[in-house]
């Protein structure tokens, strides 16, 4: 694997034992993992390609607990990697040799529901379904809602401000949450934020949200939940190319129509997801678009027609309206059954995460088609089309040897969507895999202001080592550095 | 000092840093007289950093020089049936100046928002990027220029709100938001503070998607208490919960739809403040909306007039007594308070942001330092603790 990570602390591993029987002091009972093959579980997230076993796994319940650890491990110069449920799919949680991993799964409680605050305080370990479920009867929701929401920790999304489909209307987890208790690396309890809408001072609360589980380990979250809407209508939308398409989805937008939802799945998506689970779509269009509006019935109505109107405009080919709530869902299914539908058509998958300025779409999705020919390896695309956030999977083999060429390809892509104005990342992060591409977005300058704020947190740099930042700078050096015209006085600083 | 490339306003830091001297970032001074008398420091005007860098209307999205006029920017969106959802205006007048001064980058900075913040979102929710140069002279960019980002740490919402005390924003990315066809205001008439903020929250409970909510006690209006709702939208669905809404409150009392003209003249009394107009301290209350009550309970029969925003989060309070009551009554409400508008000596002595619990202030004390390490933007205009004397 082309991947380096730190080297592993010799002195570390060698104090194994102590480090398992001290955790143990803290968590009694079956909370720390520490049998070779009881560690398996924990050695990926759900970027699988990477493996690496943890040097134990700690499973705290309450704050005191997280705290404890976290200064233990501080004074002992011990890394911790902080884990959800482990379905990052930038490798945010995979483990380090000489690291801890604190796993905050049994953190799971729902705290509190306020309706007339609008707030629901959680644990990080609760998923993120459970709270919409938690709040349902009341007809509320909460809006984020990751594809993965049955599994997903609300930790987790913290840590990468997931999206989901509806965060084109209703915004990403930031958007979404008022408060954090934070635990910082020496151990120190936190409360960021509150119930209220802006905090007192700087804005910190903001920072830990999308920090990648490397500022501190989030114990509780205020989040903002919303009155479920009336009604939800979809469109599902067949064009003859992806050009039509597109403009159709800038016209949408332009109409100043914000859909909850607006998706967009090319041909070879359209044909793994039907083959998949019958949703009914057409299979001779280029692009299918799921326009879904919601809010009360009257506004839907109107909005629907008008949808049709841009659409018809666009040249599409197919236009139908669910009728009711099963034919809604069955719009649905396919585009959210994409990955396993992907699954079933190649031994191995790679979900990439640019986003690029909507009007670039068309001109994009042709230079990844081309990408995919001189690469040899096929590529399926779904996006989240009203925000410009691109998911192509690429197809590839890893018995065949071709992961490795899949990264390439997936580079590409990546430094395609800078290249037009995007972005590497619109909701999975940094994490490892794209960690050696953050020069495409950012200077040595930029990343020496960000990864001073991580010193600000941890200057020992314990909290989840070898994220995010291509070069890791001590904190002391970095205090002192100037640069100059561009160029650091230390050009050749070691990478690990 | 008025920097007109990036690279003299980067030199302009620099020196200043290393000579020990300070610096007061100011856009359009609109909000000049918030927080402390600086004293010793330079003005560094940055409104040199002013015109439009990139605006595709189709995207929403629009770069701009942090100096640029904010009734340019508005303008130019407006042109295109686009605002920006924070609802920013001008702050010039609640210090008794002309309106126009204000810029974008200062808006953005002072990271204050409108009626519309409750459904809409803060500046914060709303900077996707921004260039600036850093209290250690280097100029540095962070997050993007598209709505969707988790590309390395969200360095924009630290830089919204933090009043110019980590860097100088040259350049911001916004994003827009279509413009509402059709608004409508329904308000509800001699309602107790308790009774409207019961009569919010039932609101905002409810699907009819209120873009804003507020309440004016009789004593700031004219003897006649008004509790008000904003509907944004396309007319249709705007006149459908308009009906959902009035049907709501009806058992609360008659409700009442205001004429465009009649609206428009109450939110606005609700941005520039002028029922509380009165020539005492005005305070800034950051409360959860159910305890937006309990902190005026806590001042009445003291001189202290007040109206709600937000739903009741957010308390505009004019007294001109105790800050330390103000402050503990926010604090017991689980919020904070912010001293906007005082005479000098005031200002002096009360620390303008509510002081922090001593670990987060340390925290944003570490965080000052590594923008700033010199502390050439510490400028004294916010104290962390008030002055023992
Ligand atoms: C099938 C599938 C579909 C997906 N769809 C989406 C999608 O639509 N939108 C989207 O945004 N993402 C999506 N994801 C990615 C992933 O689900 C999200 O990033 C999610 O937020 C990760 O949560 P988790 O609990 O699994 O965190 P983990 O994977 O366990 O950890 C992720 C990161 O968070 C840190 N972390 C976890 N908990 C804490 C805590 N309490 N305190 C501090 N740091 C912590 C970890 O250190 C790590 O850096 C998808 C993933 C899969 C597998
Ligand atoms: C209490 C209060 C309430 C307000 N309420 C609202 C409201 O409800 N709605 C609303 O839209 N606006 C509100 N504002 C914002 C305000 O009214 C303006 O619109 C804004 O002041 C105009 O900016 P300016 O250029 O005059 O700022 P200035 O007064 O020049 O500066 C404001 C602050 O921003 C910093 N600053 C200025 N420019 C930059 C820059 N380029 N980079 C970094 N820092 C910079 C300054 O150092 C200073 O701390 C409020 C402000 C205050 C203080």
């Amino acid at each position: 694997m082309p991947l380096t990570m730190p080297a592993p602390d010799q002195s570390v591993l060698a104090r194994r034992d102590r480090i398992v029987a001290a955790l143990r002091r803290i968590v009694p009972g079956e909370g720390v993992i520490s049998a070779p093959e009881a560690l398996r579980p924990y050695e990926t997230d759900a970027l699988t390609a990477y493996r690496q076993p943890p040097l134990v796994v700690v499973l705290p319940e309450t704050t005191e607990q997280v705290s404890a650890i976290l200064r233990w491990c501080h004074g002992e110069g011990v890394k911790v990697v902080p884990r959800g449920a482990g379905t990052s799919l930038s490798g945010g949680a995979l483990p380090l040799a000489d690291a801890v991993l604190l796993g905050l799964s049994r953190l799971n409680r729902i705290l509190e529901v306020d309706y007339d605050d609008r707030i629901a305080v959680v644990q990080p370990g609760v998923t993120n379904l459970a709270v919409s479920q938690a709040v349902a009867e009341a007809g509320f929701h909460y809006a984020p809602d990751p594809s993965s929401q049955i599994a997903c920790s609300i930790g987790g999304n913290v840590a990468e401000n997931a999206g989901g489909v509806h965060c084109l209307k209703y915004g990403l987890t930031s958007n979404n949450v008022l408060g954090v208790e934070l635990v910082t690396m020496e151990g120190e309890v936190l409360r960021l934020g509150g119930r209220q809408l802006d905090p007192a001072g700087l804005n910190l609360m903001g920072l830990v949200v999308g920090s990648e589980g490397m500022l501190g380990v989030v114990t509780e979250i205020i989040l903002r939940i919303l009155p479920r809407p009336e009604t939800a209508r979809a469109a599902l939308i067949g064009f003859p190319s992806v050009e039509g398409a597109g403009q159709c989805v800038a016209d949408v937008i332009a109409a100043g129509i914000i859909p909850a939802g607006m998706e967009m799945m090319d041909r070879p998506a359209i044909h793994a997801a039907e083959a998949f689970v019958q949703a009914g779509y057409p299979l001779d269009v280029e692009a299918l678009l799921i326009v879904e509006l919601d809010g009360p019935d009257v506004e839907c109505a109107y909005l629907i027609e008008e949808v049709a109107r841009i659409a018809r405009r666009n040249g599409a080919t197919l236009l139908r309206m669910a009728r009711d709530e099963p034919e809604r869902l069955a719009f649905w299914a396919g585009r959210k059954a994409a990955f396993p539908a992907v699954g079933r058509i190649t031994p191995d998958y790679l979900c990439m995460d640019g986003t690029i300025p909507r009007r670039r779409l068309p001109d994009v999705l042709r230079r990844i088609a081309a990408l995919s020919e001189d690469y040899g390896l096929g590529v399926v695309n779904v996006f989240h089309a009203g925000d410009g956030n691109l998911h192509p999977i690429i197809l590839y083999d890893a018995n065949q040897g071709q992961l490795e060429r899949a990264e390439a390809f997936g580079q590409d892509i990546l430094r395609l969507c800078v290249e037009v104005g995007g972005v590497l990342t619109g909701e999975h992060g940094v994490g490892v895999e794209k960690r050696d591409l953050m020069p495409e977005m950012f200077s040595e300058i930029d990343l020496a202001h960000q990864q001073r704020v991580k010193c600000a947190f941890d200057p020992e740099l314990l909290l989840n080592p070898g994220k995010v930042f291509p070069t890791l700078h001590r904190c002391a050096e970095l205090g002192r550095m100037h640069v100059h015209g561009g160029k650091l006085p230390f050009p050749d600083l070691p990478r690990f | 000092m008025l920097p007109v490339t990036v690279r003299d306003l980067a030199d302009i830091v620099a020196e200043t840093a290393a000579a020990g001297r300070r610096l007061e970032i100011r856009g359009g001074g609109s909000k000049a007289e918030i927080g402390a008398l600086v004293r010793d420091a330079a003005i560094l005007d940055l409104r040199a950093f002013a015109g439009v860098i990139d605006y595709d209307p189709a995207e929403l999205v629009l770069t701009v020089g942090a100096g640029t006029p904010l009734a340019e920017v508005q303008a130019l969106v407006a042109a295109e049936r686009q605002m920006l959802a924070f609802e920013p205006f001008d702050h010039g007048p609640i210090f008794g100046r002309p309106a126009g001064a204000a810029t974008i980058g200062g808006v953005v900075a002072a990271g204050v928002a409108g009626s519309n913040r409750l459904s809409m979102g803060a500046p914060r929710d709303h900077l996707l990027g921004f260039e600036a140069v850093s209290g250690r002279g280097e100029h540095f960019v962070a997050g993007g220029r598209v709505v969707k980002n988790v590309t390395g740490y969200d360095l924009p919402k630290l830089m919204a709100g933090s009043w110019g005390r980590l860097a100088a924003m040259t350049r911001l990315t916004l994003r827009l938001v279509p413009a509402g066809r059709t608004s409508a205001t329904l308000i509800l008439s001699g309602r107790s503070d308790a009774a409207a903020q019961a009569a919010m929250a039932t609101a905002m409970r409810s699907t009819a998607n209120v873009a804003a909510a507020a309440h004016l006690p009789a004593e700031v209006n004219a003897g006649r208490a008004v509790t008000a709702f904003r509907l944004h939208g396309f007319r249709p669905s705007v006149e459908a919960r308009f009906a959902m809404l009035a049907g709501l409150l009806a058992a609360m009392g008659p409700v009442e739809r205001l004429g465009e003209a009649e609206a428009g003249r109450l939110w606005r009394r609700l941005r520039d403040l002028s029922p509380l107009d009165d020539g005492q301290p005005l305070w800034r209350i950051n409360v959860p909306p159910s305890g937006g009550c309990a902190v005026t309970s806590a001042l009445a029969g003291q001189g202290a007039r007040w109206l709600f925003d937000w739903a009741g989060g957010l308390v505009w309070l004019s007294f001109g007594g105790d800050a330390a009551l103000v402050r503990r009554a926010a604090e017991a409400a689980g919020g904070h308070a912010m001293l906007v508008r005082a005479p000098a000596e005031h200002r002096a002595l009360v620390p303008t942001l509510h002081p922090e619990a001593p670990g987060v202030a340390a925290l944003s004390r570490r965080i000052r330092q590594a923008f700033d390490p010199a502390g050439v933007f510490e400028t004294g205009r916010f104290p962390e603790r008030p002055r023992a004397d």
